[in-house]
């Protein structure tokens, strides 16, 4: 993923299009269930933008929680955000309300693919950035908009057809290691993986992500660390 | 509350959640943005991340071991694709394909 022309945000983003029109419809489906207008899932795909939070405030509002409920839900489903806002620090470079509009719109997918971005002309970088972003949450969009709209009106199975999410990851994986060659880094990852799966099923993102940082930390040594004055 | 005015809030209330874990770093560590070690974060996380997220997705079918010879079916087919043609599209949409096709049709479990 080399992108070298405006119409390279549309290419680099089409994957995420093939994998949020299909997911957020699924969402759209199932919020259509709770019986409220089709505008308010399109509603939900605009402000909130979260897969797993969108997915969790349906059952949150079948189950009628709590308002503080739903914001402790929310805060931990999303809180591995937080890792993908540390890794763009140094290579976000917007400023303003475009600036603020990305880091609202910084999803699992979106992170991935603004991760992948090499180049060395800043003004290109910052547009396709903006433009992914936008785009990115455009399908997202569609997606919950179209899904809560045909309701339960789909008849031929659509079972299986989230297994889009697991094939980008694969693929994005891929494209990491094109970029990152050091095949002890994908292996530790895969270790971190399986060990958090036996502790934990129900943590595992959180848990690995903790010790992922962890690890990282410590295999950079000591120096850095005391330096940074935060921890 | 009704049942709109409910629903308006939980919106608001998980949206807020929401862009609160996302400005987080943003707010709290831009000053250390070009220290060294946020930077080796910066370089390594996303590689541990995609494959933590791709173990993520396969959890389901890694712990209860439902479906899970047509998920590594479909994801040699997913990376055999990809390697060879590098076109994301085509390597997403065949491994989805199939693993509907094989889970659908009960083929490998």
């Amino acid at each position: 993923m080399n992108p070298e022309s405006d119409t390279s945000a549309l290419r680099l983003s089409l994957p995420v299009l093939f994998g949020y029109i299909p997911l957020g419809a699924a969402f759209g489906v199932m919020f259509s269930d709770l019986g409220y207008h089709w505008l308010y899932a399109m509603l939900m795909g605009i402000v909130i933008y979260a897969g797993a939070g969108q997915f969790l405030a349906v059952g949150l509002l079948a189950n009628h929680a709590g308002l503080v409920e739903v914001f402790v839900a929310t805060l931990l489903v999303n809180a591995r955000h937080m890792v993908y806002g540390l890794s763009l620090l140094s290579t976000l470079k917007l400023k303003g309300s475009r600036r603020w509009y990305l880091i609202y719109a910084l999803t699992d997918e979106t992170f991935s693919l603004l991760s992948m971005l090499r180049t060395s002309c800043d003004r290109l970088r910052d547009r396709l950035q903006f433009r992914i972003a936008a785009l990115d949450h455009l399908y997202w969009v569609i997606g919950c908009t179209l899904g809560a709209w045909i309701g339960g009106q789909i008849e031929f199975s659509t079972a299986g057809i989230e297994f889009t999410l697991p094939a980008l990851f694969l693929v994005l994986a891929i494209e990491q290691y094109r970029a990152v060659r050091r095949p002890r880094v994908f292996a530790l990852a895969l270790a971190i993986g399986v060990v958090a799966l036996l502790i934990s099923p129900d943590n595992m993102l959180m848990l690995s992500i903790a010790m992922a940082i962890s690890l990282l930390i410590m295999a950079r040594g000591g120096v850095e660390w005391t330096r940074l004055r935060i921890f | 509350m009704d049942s709109t005015a409910y629903l308006l809030s939980v919106i608001v209330v998980a949206a807020v959640a929401t862009f609160m874990t996302r400005a987080l770093p943003f707010v709290l560590l831009y000053r250390w943005a070009d220290h060294a070690l946020l930077k080796h974060l910066g370089r390594y996380l996303p590689p541990v991340l995609m494959v933590l997220l791709l173990m993520y997705a396969l959890k389901d079918a890694l712990v209860t071991g439902q479906h899970l010879l047509p998920s590594l079916a479909a994801l040699a087919v997913v990376a055999a694709l990809h390697l060879w043609l590098r076109n994301p599209l085509i390597s997403i949409l065949s491994g989805t394909g199939l693993y509907m096709f094989l889970t659908q049709t009960g083929l490998l479990g």
